[in-house]
């Protein structure tokens, strides 16, 4: 059975329609990415998957069905979203920022051993663990974006862009912990990303979405391999 | 010289009632950007409760114990009902909202318990504490509730995991949300505990203002002047400003204007304040590219 399930999934802001009719699936324990350029509805596809936009269509969580819920029931679920912006609490401090990852969680032995782990990924974190978040650099938000995700203890895991805007180093940094974190955690990963070499890289899966539907799927080497893909998204 | 102390320590233990009629509007400030005009009402409502409750035979601390929880869930009430179908609403339905509150309570306490002024208990002796002369037992002990009001709910938002998810709800809702906090819940919450200072704020006063319908209006004034003074959306601000707007009055009452021109004290601030530094002494400067 797979994990994530979505079928004719359609969304729209006012009325502007976004998504049109995208169905894909991604097993538990993978790592899949939704490829495309600007606007083809990446962004759109994971807001829905978490009830941020008003959609139509069959969104399928470990077999139960989940469209129609609140974003608060879906996150209990065990979905983590790292959003678009990293969405950082500005005004409290990295620390909290992470405490407020588990606060759907009651095994607060477990959390705190969880916050320690995560310093261990990220050791910037813990040097600025009393540091208001809205100071850290762009990188450094990112990182704690993606803990704060981590904190939850998700099954799945969706990414928005996470390497926007940071420096290669950076990227590569992160992209390290997130192999690592799917490895080692069973974390599944669904990454939406414009650097599509980047995700080809990590991910096992690849859906290419153009204009609000899946105009091509495949493992990553195939999708690698593609000469469309090649041209208009890897650029050789 | 011992006036002069008189008026300071008095001006403190009004300004701390000020300053939690404010902290409770800079409360619901941050997570709604609206001011509650109703906030005061609110207050005396609840304080009309507290000395039914009284009257009833209850002690004292057992009726504002139970006078607290009360206006806790007014709050969450009047949030539920009242104001979560205008969320969404432009600015001037919800003053209109507020405003229409306002009325709403003030009229209903005024037909419930007539608009004869009553005398509200003081739990504190009637003799000054230890023999002092600059200050009267109620005016210490509303300084030591106040504080007591201020540090717990300190304690509150700084220490607790409910604390920490309100004011992130009121932060930032959509990452919220993706935390799994229930957004909608802790605004009510919100008002609830706006509700409830309020309410402790209404019985420290009512004695020594009496206890009428109209008894808050005067001290909702003071109350903006307070959280305009600290900073609109600064609950530390809104503390100082309360206890600064409570001393100023006083003692430029008693010195200086005169007591006839008390109230112009706050008039005076708000305007001055909104004129030379709208964010107030401790306010964010919000800066928008247009």
């Amino acid at each position: 059975m797979a994990l994530l399930e979505v079928t004719q999934l359609h969304a729209a802001y006012g009325q502007t329609r976004v998504l049109h009719g995208i169905s894909f699936a991604m097993e538990a324990g993978t790592i899949t990415t939704l490829l495309g350029a600007n606007g083809a509805g990446k962004t759109t596809t994971l807001r829905a998957l978490c009830a941020m936009v008003k959609t139509q269509g069959e969104i399928r969580f470990a077999g139960e069905r989940i469209d129609g819920r609140a974003t608060e029931d879906i996150v209990r679920l065990g979905i983590a979203h790292v959003p678009d912006g990293r969405g950082t609490f500005v005004n409290l401090s990295t620390e909290e920022n992470l405490r407020l990852g588990a606060y759907t969680r009651k095994d607060r032995e477990a959390v705190e051993a969880d916050l320690e782990r995560i310093y261990g990924y990220f050791p910037r974190l813990k040097e600025r663990r009393a540091q208001q978040a809205g100071t850290l650099s762009g990188g450094e938000q990112q990182m704690l974006a993606v803990s704060r995700g981590l904190m939850l203890r998700p099954q799945l895991m969706l990414l928005d862009e996470p390497s926007f805007g940071l420096a290669p180093l950076v990227v590569r940094e992160l992209f390290a912990i997130l192999r690592a974190v799917n490895e080692r955690e069973r974390v599944s990963l669904l990454l939406v990303e414009q650097n599509a070499a980047l995700a080809l890289e990590l991910a096992d899966h690849a859906y290419l979405i153009e204009t609000g539907r899946v105009v091509l799927s495949g493992t990553a080497d195939e999708i690698k391999r593609n000469d469309a893909v090649r041209s208009s998204y890897l650029g050789y | 010289m011992e006036a002069f102390l008189h008026q300071v320590l008095a001006g403190l233990a009004t300004g701390g009632i000020y300053a939690s009629v404010a902290l409770a509007l800079v409360m619901i400030y941050q997570a709604t950007h609206h001011l509650n005009f109703a906030q005061g009402e609110m207050a005396m409502f609840s304080t009309y409760i507290a000395w039914s409750l009284i009257s009833a035979g209850l002690p004292y601390w057992a009726a504002f114990a139970l006078t607290v929880v009360f206006a806790f869930i007014l709050g969450v009430v009047i949030e539920r009902v009242v104001i979560r179908p205008v969320e969404n609403a432009p600015v001037l339905a919800v003053v209109v909202v507020f405003i229409a509150l306002l009325v709403i309570l003030n009229s209903v306490t005024g037909w419930i318990y007539t608009y004869t002024i009553k005398t509200f208990p003081s739990p504190f002796p009637a003799q000054p504490l230890f023999g002092n002369k600059y200050v009267s037992s109620h005016e210490l002990g509303a300084i030591g509730v106040t504080l007591a009001v201020l540090l717990l709910l300190y304690g509150f938002f700084r220490y607790t995991p409910l604390g920490l998810a309100m004011r992130a709800a009121a932060q930032n809702p959509d990452s919220s949300r993706l935390v799994g906090i229930r957004v909608g819940w802790m605004l009510a919450l919100g008002w609830g505990l706006a509700a409830a200072i309020g309410s402790v704020a209404g019985m420290m006063v009512a004695p020594i203002v009496y206890l009428d319908p109209n008894m808050m209006g005067g001290i909702l004034l003071y109350a903006f002047a307070a959280a305009l003074v600290g900073g609109i959306d600064n609950p530390g601000g809104a503390v100082f400003g309360g206890f600064l707007v409570g001393v100023l009055e006083n003692v430029l009452g008693a010195f200086v204007i005169g007591n006839e021109l008390k109230l112009a004290v706050a008039l005076v601030l708000i305007i001055g304040v909104l004129v030379v530094r709208p964010s107030g002494f401790f306010g964010k400067v919000y800066v928008t590219r247009v």
